[in-house]
């Protein structure tokens, strides 16, 4: 019961660290992408929230969550960013780097992918490779890409 | 640079979706005034006249857990339940009430309380004989102070056996508001 009262109600715990923590998640990846990564902080602090045994460093601790988030974020989002990249300048990322990215795309889709960005193939290129047409390698490659971006905003 | 009303308002619905707030609460407004209401995941836990956040926020949490969150969300049932009960449209409530950490006596001078019906009064006496105490007017008086979940738990149709109104958290004018909006004054 002590300890129930030590860790005071998280609504003040939030009005006193929300600003600090948005700054912070700011800092690291830009407004937009703070956004999502200011509720996950604090959705991730709820669900410990119950289990805390103390209240000492509460900021220090919800400003490593924060911390956390925002590697997590820039660990997802960046190869999309150097996807998107790609289809600007010409930037080429390695095969291996799209790998992951590409893991559980439909085979076609993922094959597209990979010839397009890691091998900076031609849609025609690609479409001999593939057995289809330029338009039907073209479609593959823009699902691919599409699918992957969904499911890194989810 | 502050955290914008929007992002605020997503959070705090998510954490409520998800289901991760043990007790959430708003502030209504209301023919009678503000008023501060909490929900937990077992029904309404609290109604205050006292609407200072800051103030509530101790109690709620050793009501139901630290996890205590302002969100409109999570009290959305009791505050349709009490519009339309300001606006006559309800005679009784169906939500669900968190009644933790009270005392067995109060629980069923609480129960019997619930089915007091609308409109009518009866006396702090009458409430005592009904629990099979009929000699403790005087507590079931100190169960009607400290109602947490006043409206609902109407304790505002208890009066003294001469009829007076004798006391209410949220003053006599509001109950004596509270039974004429009911017809019963």
């Amino acid at each position: 019961m002590m300890q129930a009262v030590a860790i005071p109600p998280f609504e003040r715990f939030y009005e006193e660290h929300r600003t600090e923590v948005l700054r912070l998640l700011r800092k690291r990846l830009g407004a937009e992408r703070a956004e999502d990564a200011f509720q996950e902080t604090f959705l991730r602090a709820l669900r410990a929230y119950g289990r805390l045994h103390h209240a000492e460093h509460l900021r220090a601790w919800v400003l490593t969550i924060a911390h956390n988030v925002a590697l997590d974020t820039l660990r997802r989002t960046r190869p999309t960013d150097e996807l998107v990249e790609a289809q600007s300048t010409d930037h080429r990322p390695a095969y291996a780097e799209l790998a992951d990215l590409t893991d559980g795309l439909a085979p076609k889709e993922r094959a597209a992918v990979v010839l397009r960005y890691g091998y900076d193939l031609s849609y025609e290129q690609i479409a001999s490779a593939l057995g289809s047409s330029p338009d039907a390698a073209r479609q593959a490659t823009s699902t691919g890409v599409r699918r992957i971006r969904r499911r890194i905003a989810s | 640079m502050t955290v914008s009303p929007d992002l605020d308002r997503r959070f705090r619905d998510a954490a409520v979706h998800l289901d991760l707030v043990d007790v959430g609460f708003d502030v209504v407004d209301s023919p009678i005034g503000p008023l501060l209401v909490a929900a937990s995941g077992q029904g309404v836990a609290a109604i205050s006249f006292r609407t200072d956040p800051d103030a509530q926020l101790d109690r709620l949490a050793r009501i139901a857990g630290p996890r205590v969150l302002r969100s409109g969300k999570a009290i959305a049932p009791a505050r349709r339940e009490l519009d339309e009960y300001f606006h006559g449209e309800r005679r009784g409530f169906d939500l669900p009430l968190d009644l933790r950490g009270l005392a067995p006596f109060t629980v069923s001078v609480l129960r019997e309380l619930a089915r007091v019906p609308y409109g009518e009064t009866t006396t702090y006496g009458a409430l005592a004989a009904q629990v099979g105490h009929p000699r403790a007017a005087r507590a079931v008086g100190t169960v009607m102070n400290r109602n947490r979940i006043p409206i609902v738990l109407p304790c505002h149709r208890v009066v003294g056996s001469t009829g007076a109104l004798t006391g209410y958290a949220g003053g006599l004018d509001v109950k004596q508001a509270l039974l004429e909006l009911e017809g019963a004054r």
